[in-house]
């Protein structure tokens, strides 16, 4: 393991630099303070980012093994309704044990079934979709975020919030599962070679529905900690997440091909993000602008990385 | 006998597909209080968009990619078309051709940068459809936009009612009944879909998605057959969002909405037999893949509420029902799985 | 060139100074080549010797890295396959260059289809332009309106020979096109040779049985090490010279001396009726511990499925298995692997099955081994880089970085990882798929040695390999397969060419009636 920087990781680093300069820039003009830098303003974004980074990291998992979870949203937002639903700790333990279910059936349907993973988990959405509708009868959920939740999602520490603390623990995790355990050696194996990680004598099988947990855990706790936040859960609560967790793990050098890509970049994608979007806010940008950027902004980055690997090879 | 073999074999796929939605399809004429040909023109209006859009999807697929900005194209030239086709006479046919060009030309952006910037298509159109909602949002910031109503009346109903609007013709008879709406999609499937795949640059795509190592180096151009697909796909697409500005009337940038039909076009591919991994199935699939699935959401309407399935009759079922039917549809390829001899054989 | 006479004619495709390195692999150096009109043109040498380099310079799909080539008198450069195309050459892969979802019509016309006044393909010319062409390489059988995946891969290579054809080449370049084609098809594919010949193309045919080249070339060019050794007339050079030059070195010495056996090894492999239909048939063998046993016979002859049905990998085989005289039931790698079995495979396909080409040496060494270098749940470091160290050193593997992608390795060295993945494991049983394919002299001939030795060491081996030398030179004992039964085991001095190519066809041999 050497500790040299990936050149996707670098880019990333500039352009978060490159954000964070334009953002104080313009309101060290409009306002004549440096709020875009200044330690609150930074924890606040974290904190938005954090929600995002616990769905990116599960995320990661699975694009590592070359496939995809497309069920994302719902499985955070069932966990969530289903875990304010019941209430109490037990809520909290069943939103958890949601989440382990869905990424369970996930890895059933694509390792066993070897159905591709990007439709099997378009079709488990739908089917979590519609078990919500059928427990909320359609209407908004009225029950409040769970103690923990509130804790987790919307209280802070010595002014660090919670949920960045809940990421920080996720990505320590993945961080060892990745480099220092067998099942992380597997999963760069399987995504870069299943045939020849089978021939190997890995059980390609539980390692792909092991990772399926991993994302579909992650969602539950991203759903656990935004439902504090929001003080309670709701429906389409995890749609906004799935694009930009995608694009966070590609964005962090990630190859949505599967096999290569380190954690770090992840968290760097994230916070590229995060900050992308928060800067188009401060900036007041209308929606149109904003999301024309951020698609422009995925690009070039791509298009850089691309460049790069052309020379390089 | 032969011959027969081979088509039957060649096309399991899309006849299960037609299979299906006929299936569905007489459940809900059965179910219906009072269908005719005026449910069908109404079935029709809410199929053909989504009918476009997995045609768009199926371009995307058949070169081996996913296209995820067939839905924000869909918005993008529903908003644009909400603005140029809002004249009367032959403007609105250059508001049509306008709409249908930057369409293609969005889509020959997408195939342009996948090619030339060597980027994943699933994760370049991810991007583009981002930038094709912003676009949308500066069109139409709030919905709006007010088509002609003849017009919008006229390409949404028969025959005869198309005629009748502009004093063309009259009462045409029986045949006046046919709707308008599986004619657009025949003259788009014959003027630009068969073609298409007859061309060299048509099979070209199909052999990438085959094995794009071979059909490199058979000597197949490889970038024009790529961005070719993904023109094609930006056109459906486009196809799609002039249907919705007719059928709607006016514009609206919906994100959400775009990016439902995208997650439905991939199913609609899917359940029309186009394999995930390219090379194989079309557009024909799709049209019943994406009829198979709005006559699930067409029965869940009609199933009376007191019978004895009548527990299934609340819309609030429906898209558990629809989700349960995908992974049953996509599972039934499982079987292969439970079959294979060699295990290595799963792996390619 | 050594031979005057050939210069009376102009060559027809002349290469000049033709360089190519691979980073800083050179695939060939400094190459001189000519080939005339009206030629069977053999390119003969060992696997990693530059042949397929060099087919891929004429053919556009890499440049060289310096050097010219002229067609005709014209210089020429090509960007692309389709380029090289243009100007008529039209190269038969040994890797097929087939689209199998597509049908065979439309492979065979893929790039220039006949089309109708509309300018859009006209199926109808294009299925009987596919017709007359498998009609000429006599496939009549052939639907042209089948998808190409639902043939059997000696069709598919008919179909590739029909595609070439179609394309009217003025050179033609056959890569070992004939290796799964059975016999009656190879008298037809020479029988077409001969006549493309006689129009005057210009053919380069690349092989290494020599017995093929006998029967075809008339002029021949030698490779090694990325080199030209030589260009020469059939008959110039006798078979043993030829081998000479393409090893460069006495081929006696490759090998390593086998022992003197006194008394029957203790099996540690034993297999009877091995079925796995249709492919494999009431198979029943037996390897010893310190025993080398060769699996021969023609390609396809259920080999492959032989060596995958032991590992684990086949479904639905039926027939027991004993490792150590006691029975087992293996259904996976994984379980092949365990201590109590400990069998490995070396796999057929490096690149595919072997390696995980961009993950580093380090990580391709130990991904088999590694539930045997954890604690608890974690991986354990300095363990694994004892063993790594261990491993490098014990088969000599050249690498500079350890954690440099295993893709930047030589093919010789990347089969040494492959090896030294398995050895790391402990296995006892080691079953080997082709393993010195693609590798050079230097190489193959560590691996002959590694392989006596861990059979000293007690192992048991079972070698599948296409190279007769190899079975002769290797082997205590060698299994013919044909159509997926044992027809013949020879052993001790019944192991020679002329048995193994009798009994690979089935025919009464030397001796056979022993």
């Amino acid at each position: 393991m050497s500790l040299r920087i990936e050149p996707p990781i670098l880019i990333g680093l500039v352009f978060i630099a490159l954000i964070l300069a334009t953002g104080t820039a313009y309101t060290m003009v409009t306002q004549g303070t440096a709020t875009f830098i200044s330690p609150p303003y930074l924890l606040q974004q974290l904190h938005f980012g954090a929600f995002l980074g616990i769905t990116a990291a599960g995320m990661m998992m699975v694009i590592l093994l070359g496939h995809i979870d497309l069920s994302v949203p719902w499985t955070l937002a069932a966990s969530a309704m289903v875990g304010t639903a019941v209430g109490g700790v037990a809520g909290d333990f069943t939103a958890l044990g949601v989440g382990l279910a869905v990424g369970l059936i996930n890895g059933i349907g694509v390792a066993v079934l070897r159905v591709p993973s990007m439709i099997f988990t378009l079709g488990v959405n739908t089917v979590l979709l519609g078990l919500m509708v059928m427990l909320t009868g359609g209407f908004a959920p009225q029950n409040a975020a769970t103690p923990l939740m509130t804790f987790l999602g919307s209280l802070r520490t010595y002014g660090v919030p919670h949920s960045v603390v809940v990421w920080a623990l996720v990505s320590a995790s993945l961080i060892f599962v990745l480099n220092r355990t067998p099942l992380g050696r597997y999963m760069y194996a399987i995504g870069n070679e299943e045939a020849a990680a089978y021939l190997s004598g890995v059980r390609t099988r539980l390692v792909i529905i092991a990772a399926f947990m991993i994302c579909s855990l992650c969602a539950a706790v991203a759903g656990l900690c935004l439902a504090g936040y929001s003080a309670r859960a709701f429906q389409a609560m995890g749609d906004q997440y799935l694009l930009p967790s995608i694009a966070a793990v590609v964005l962090g050098g990630t190859n949505i091909l599967g096999g290569q890509g380190k954690y770090s970049g992840t968290v760097v994608g994230v916070v590229l993000i995060v900050l992308l979007q928060s800067m188009l806010s401060v900036m007041q940008m209308d929606e149109a602008y904003r999301q024309m950027i951020y698609g422009a902004v995925i690009i070039l980055m791509l298009l850089i990385y691309s460049r790069g690997r052309a020379q390089t090879a | 006998m032969k011959t027969l073999r081979l088509i039957l074999t060649q096309n399991l796929g899309l006849i299960l597909a037609v299979v299906l939605f006929v299936a569905l399809y007489s459940i809900y004429v059965a179910l219906h209080p009072n269908w005719g040909l005026n449910v069908v023109l109404q079935n029709g209006n809410e199929t053909l968009a989504l009918i476009f859009v997995g045609m768009a999807q199926t371009m995307a697929v058949l070169v081996g990619g996913l296209d995820l900005s067939v839905g924000p194209l869909m918005t993008l030239t529903n908003c644009f078309g909400s603005h140029v086709m809002a004249g009367t006479g032959g403007s609105v046919v250059a508001g049509v051709v306008a709409c249908l060009a930057l369409g293609s030309a969005c889509g020959c952006l997408n195939g342009c940068i996948i090619v030339y910037g060597r980027i994943q298509p699933i994760i370049a159109t991810l991007a583009t459809g981002a930038i094709y909602i912003g676009l949308a949002l500066l069109l139409r910031p709030t919905p709006g936009g007010a088509i002609d109503g003849d017009l919008a009346w006229a390409f949404t109903n028969d025959i005869n009612e198309l005629g009748m609007t502009y004093g063309w013709w009259g009462d045409l008879g029986l045949f006046g009944k046919i709707p308008a709406q599986p004619i657009f999609l025949a003259l788009v499937v014959v003027l630009v879909w068969a073609p298409f795949k007859r061309s060299a640059t048509g099979r070209g795509a199909y052999a990438i998605g085959s094995n794009a190592h071979a059909a490199y180096m058979s000597g197949v151009r490889i970038d024009r057959s790529k961005i070719a697909a993904f023109t094609l796909a930006g056109f459906f697409a486009a196809c799609a969002g002039v249907y919705l500005t007719m059928q709607m009337g006016s514009g609206n940038a919906d994100a959400p909405q775009a990016a439902e039909y995208t997650l439905r076009s991939i199913a609609t591919v899917v359940i029309g037999g186009t394999s995930l991994y390219g090379g194989s199935g079309g557009v024909i699939g799709t049209i019943f893949g994406a009829l198979v699935l709005r006559s699930i959401s067409f029965i869940f309407r009609v199933v009376p509420g007191d019978s004895t399935f009548g527990f299934v009759a609340s819309p609030l079922l429906q898209p558990f029902f629809e989700g349960l039917i995908l992974l049953f549809a996509v599972s039934l390829g499982a079987a292969r799985v439970f079959r294979v001899r060699n295990r290595l054989s799963l792996f390619t | 060139m050594e031979d005057g006479a050939m210069a009376a004619e102009p060559a027809y495709l002349e290469m000049r100074g033709i360089s190519k390195n691979y980073g800083g692999v050179h695939a060939l150096t400094d190459v001189d080549f000519a080939a005339r009109r009206g030629s069977i043109h053999a390119v003969l040498g060992e696997n990693g010797a530059g042949k397929s380099t060099l087919i891929k310079i004429v053919s556009g799909v890499v440049a060289p890295t310096r050097g010219t080539m002229s067609l005709d008198g014209a210089p020429a450069t090509f960007g692309s396959p389709l380029e090289a195309n243009a100007a008529g050459i039209v190269c038969i892969f040994q890797e097929l260059s087939l689209m199998p979802d597509l049908s065979v019509a439309d492979n065979i016309s893929i790039t220039d289809p006949p089309r109708n006044r509309l300018g859009l393909i006209d199926t109808r010319a294009q299925r009987r332009r596919a017709e007359e062409l498998l009609a000429r390489v006599g496939c009549e059988d052939i639907d042209p309106r089948e998808r190409l995946k639902n043939l059997p891969l000696s069709r598919r290579q008919m179909v590739e020979i029909a595609k070439a054809l179609g394309r009217n080449p003025k050179l033609l370049i056959l890569d070992e096109a004939t290796s799964a084609l059975t016999s009656a098809d190879v008298k037809k594919v020479y029988s077409i040779l001969h006549a493309l010949r006689e129009e005057g193309l210009c053919l380069l045919y690349i092989s290494h049985r020599m017995h093929e080249i006998e029967e075809l070339a008339d002029t021949a060019s030698v490779f090694r090490n990325g080199r030209h050794i030589a260009t020469f007339a059939k008959g110039a050079h006798s078979d043993d010279e030829i081998v000479q030059m393409m090893i460069g070195r006495d081929w006696s010495n490759v090998f390593p001396k086998k022992p003197e056996r006194t008394a029957a090894p203790e099996p540690a492999l034993e297999v009877s009726n091995l079925n796995w239909a249709p492919t494999l048939k009431r198979l029943s063998l037996s390897v010893g511990k310190g025993e080398i046993v060769g699996i021969g016979g023609l390609d396809g002859q259920g080999q492959r499925e032989l060596l995958l049905a032991l590992f684990g990998v086949l479904r639905g085989v039926s027939g027991s298995i004993k490792v150590n005289g006691a029975p087992v039931a293996i259904g996976s790698p994984a379980a092949a692997k365990r201590p109590e079995n400990a069998i490995a495979l070396i796999p057929e396909d490096r690149k595919t099955e072997g390696l995980l080409l961009p993950m580093s040496v380090a990580e391709n060494i130990t991904i088999a081994a590694l539930p045997w270098l954890t604690k608890g749940l974690v991986i354990d470091r300095s363990a694994e880089a004892e063993k790594i160290r261990e491993m490098v050193a014990r088969m000599q593997i050249k690498v500079g970085d350890l954690d440099a992608p295993v893709a930047t390795l030589s093919g010789g060295n990347q089969q040494k990882v492959v090896i030294a993945k398995w050895l790391l494991t402990g296995a006892r049983i080691i079953l080997l798929n082709d393993p010195t394919r693609g590798i050079d002299v230097g190489t193959k001939q560590e691996i002959y040695q590694l392989l006596r030795s861990l059979a000293a060491e007690g192992a048991a081996i079972l070698f599948y390999t296409t190279d007769y030398d190899e079975l002769i030179g290797c082997c205590d004992r060698v299994l013919i397969l044909y159509d997926g039964a044992i027809v013949r085991e020879l052993a001790g001095t019944e192991i020679t060419e002329t048995n193994i190519v009798a009994s690979s066809l089935n025919l009464p041999g030397e001796g056979a009636a022993a």
